[in-house]
């Protein structure tokens, strides 16, 4: 069976190697390059997608879809932002705050199951509804400038002669908190059969019902959260923030070599995903010559190049059914 | 009547259309000025013009059991590619000539990007969802490309009367609607090909089998939706006069996706209702219209988009009319024979 484990993993080690790639191209090309303060800042930069990409993980093993983050995350930041300016505690803000979004997870998931409505139209309610609610409390940027705040954004906790933010600590928890979730747990078995086949997990026994509302309670928790990091980073509340955001946490998830189709993938691969959009990004920075746009064709290539690969190794192999037993 | 399946559109439709009335009395009124029809109600069909034509092409490839994420942006790639054309044209010329070679421009990129999105998902065989996920994300770094990143205006009177001008009083932009609905309706009721996109929606491997090309027909329906995109990019970008790779056409795909779905065809194939959509997308267009003129402040637009979508979706849903309407509906009819049939998508009559 061991050349099968192997095998399992392909896509994951293709996105690692990937990854290690482009890291080499860039050290060699770019004097700079290889600090390993580069590494470092990209988690710094891209802790927040990291939180979603986590959580829209979850719903795409699931067969889901969820395009309602980055508004969770603008609408997270605009609330935040609007309580901190009336002279409200953070400790009474935060926990509203990340209440955001598993509030209007829970309603879309209820609605997808009950209803049985297509989780791709009703999580894009829910991307106007919150995207709307950010606007309604002001469609002005709002400043942050509470003491508690500025020490989550400005904190930096030395690593040797480098450093990371609280925000990368707290993407790391998220990040071990979901491996553990996927592959330890019963949630986590559930969510890998019903991404499989939902009409067998039904058959089964499963909690299909009550899996599918916590899936996208957990991705409406982690773009609170996202939101919350974001709005440290950002240090301000504004309807605009992460406009697009989702298509670059699907981005991260697909290029993570999970599935669309739901049933494969892992945590760790959009990890790595977010990571290999950090990396373009760097490229291009380093680059210097290159504009910002050269972005999204290159996300536009590496999605072709992977979505072509599952493709053909999804018709050689069909080992769809093999998994979902071995978790 | 109440059987329709562009009952409740309509109902909505004239709905909102007759809150306008209790602001503006001359909602309604259309006048002649200048030799132009000026109005509310000319003024909507007008501005909902690129959401209608989008709106046929997502019909017919929602109706195979796709999806096409990147409508948004080819409006982008095709207004960018356009403008630049002109631009580059006018230098030398004055006649015509560059406003021809700026929609040949625009409808050949379009077609190439829908050409591109239907052998993805026909030959290929991935998920149209994902397939055009591509596009989504890629064509609008392209239109950048084609731009420059710089939001280009366009001084040539010829380019702008595909967006802003009129013939025999009317808007020339509702002409290219009339043409694009009137082509795509005669084809799918007149010809046999309404009859295949259905089938190849329900059941793709069945259709292949009772001798249809399923490949070719789904190749076809993306196409259509990148010219269907092209045009509305074309009028778009004339509208204004520029062309802007960045925003023009954003989230368009989902207004779009919208709008089909408030007309009555289901995300999951099968029958499809190329009015219904056309009326979904002036739908859309009256509620932001509405907004405006009623005075509700504009940021409220998206809160009653989420709202109508629900609404909407939840009205359609059969879980939600079992549960919720039918034990009110119970009494008068004694059984509804429709219902489970519609749910298949094909009902051949």
């Amino acid at each position: 069976m061991s050349w099968q484990l192997n095998k399992k993993y392909y896509p994951l080690l293709i996105t690692f190697g990937l990854f290690i790639l482009m890291f080499l191209y860039g050290s060699i090309n770019y004097t700079g390059f290889s600090s390993p303060q580069v590494v470092l800042n990209l988690f710094i930069d891209n802790a927040f997608l990291i939180i979603v990409a986590v959580g829209m993980t979850f719903v795409i093993l699931s067969g889901g879809i969820d395009l309602s983050v980055g508004s969770v995350i603008a609408l997270t930041s605009m609330v935040t932002a609007s309580l901190l300016q009336a002279n409200i505690s953070p400790i009474i803000v935060i926990p509203i705050a990340l209440l955001i979004g598993p509030i209007l997870g829970v309603i879309m998931g209820s609605l997808i199951h009950f209803y049985n409505l297509q989780p791709f139209i009703v999580t894009l309610a829910g991307m106007f509804l919150a995207r709307g609610l950010s606007y309604v409390i002001s469609v002005e940027t709002i400043a942050i400038s509470h003491p508690f705040f500025q020490f989550m954004a400005n904190t930096k906790i030395h690593l040797g002669n480098f450093y990371i933010s609280i925000s990368v600590l707290i993407a790391i928890v998220v990040v071990v908190a979901a491996i553990f979730l996927a592959h330890y747990t019963k949630f986590g078995r559930n969510v890998y059969a019903i991404g499989g086949n939902e009409q067998s997990a039904l058959l089964m026994g499963l909690p299909v019902g009550k899996t599918k509302i916590l899936i996208y309670t957990l991705s409406g928790f982690c773009s609170s959260l996202a939101g919350l990091v974001f709005t440290f980073y950002m240090l301000s509340g504004y309807g605009l923030h992460a406009n697009g955001l989702e298509l670059d946490a699907i981005a991260a998830v697909v290029i993570g070599g999970t599935l669309l189709t739901g049933g494969i993938g892992y945590v760790a691969g959009s990890v790595i995903g977010v990571l290999i959009l950090g990396v373009i990004q760097t490229l291009i920075v380093f680059e210097g010559t290159l504009s910002s746009w050269w972005t999204k064709i290159a996300i536009g290539v590496l999605l072709l190049l992977f979505i072509v690969f599952q493709r053909l190794s999804s018709v050689r192999g069909r080992s769809k059914t093999g998994l979902i037993s071995e978790h | 009547m109440l059987k329709s399946r562009l009952f409740w559109p309509v109902i909505i439709l004239l709905i909102i259309l007759a809150i306008n009335l209790f602001f503006d009395p001359g909602f309604f009124k259309i006048e002649v000025k200048n030799g132009h029809l000026t109005g509310s109600l000319v003024d909507i069909v007008n501005r909902g013009a690129p959401l209608m034509l989008i709106s046929i092409g997502m019909t017919l490839v929602i109706a195979t059991k796709g999806i096409d994420l990147g409508v948004g942006s080819v409006i982008a790639m095709s207004g960018s590619i356009a403008a630049m054309t002109v631009v580059q044209g006018m230098a030398s010329d004055t006649s015509l000539t560059p406003l021809f070679m700026a929609i040949a421009a625009a409808l050949g990129l379009s077609l190439a990007a829908g050409l591109w999105n239907g052998l993805l998902v026909s030959r290929i065989g991935i998920q149209p969802i994902v397939a055009t996920l591509i596009l989504m994300v890629a064509g609008r770094g392209i239109a950048q490309l084609i731009t420059d990143g710089q939001i280009t205006t366009i001084y040539y009177e010829p380019y702008s009367f595909i967006g802003g001008g009129y013939l025999f009083a009317i808007p020339f932009s509702v002409y290219l609607v009339a043409a694009v609905l009137g082509i795509a309706l005669y084809m799918t009721k007149k010809t046999a090909l309404g009859l295949f996109i259905q089938s190849v929606g329900a059941n793709p491997e069945a259709s292949r089998l009772a001798g249809i090309n399923s490949k070719n027909i789904i190749l076809l329906v993306y196409l259509f939706s990148g010219f269907c995109a092209g045009v509305g990019g074309l009028i778009l970008s004339s509208n204004v006069s520029s062309a802007d790779g960045n925003n023009a056409g954003l989230w368009f795909e989902l207004d779009a996706i919208l709008a089909v779905v408030i007309g009555g065809t289901s995300l999951m194939g099968g029958r499809f209702f190329l009015m219904g959509s056309v009326i979904g997308a002036l739908i859309i267009q009256s509620l932001t219209t509405t907004i405006y003129s009623i005075g509700i402040p504009p940021e409220t637009n998206l809160i009653v988009k989420a709202v109508v979508v629900i609404i909407v979706c939840l009205l359609q849903s059969p879980e939600f009319r079992q549960k919720v309407l039918r034990p009110r509906m119970k009494k008068p009819h004694k059984k509804e024979p429709e219902n489970s049939l519609n749910e298949q998508g094909v009902k051949i009559s």
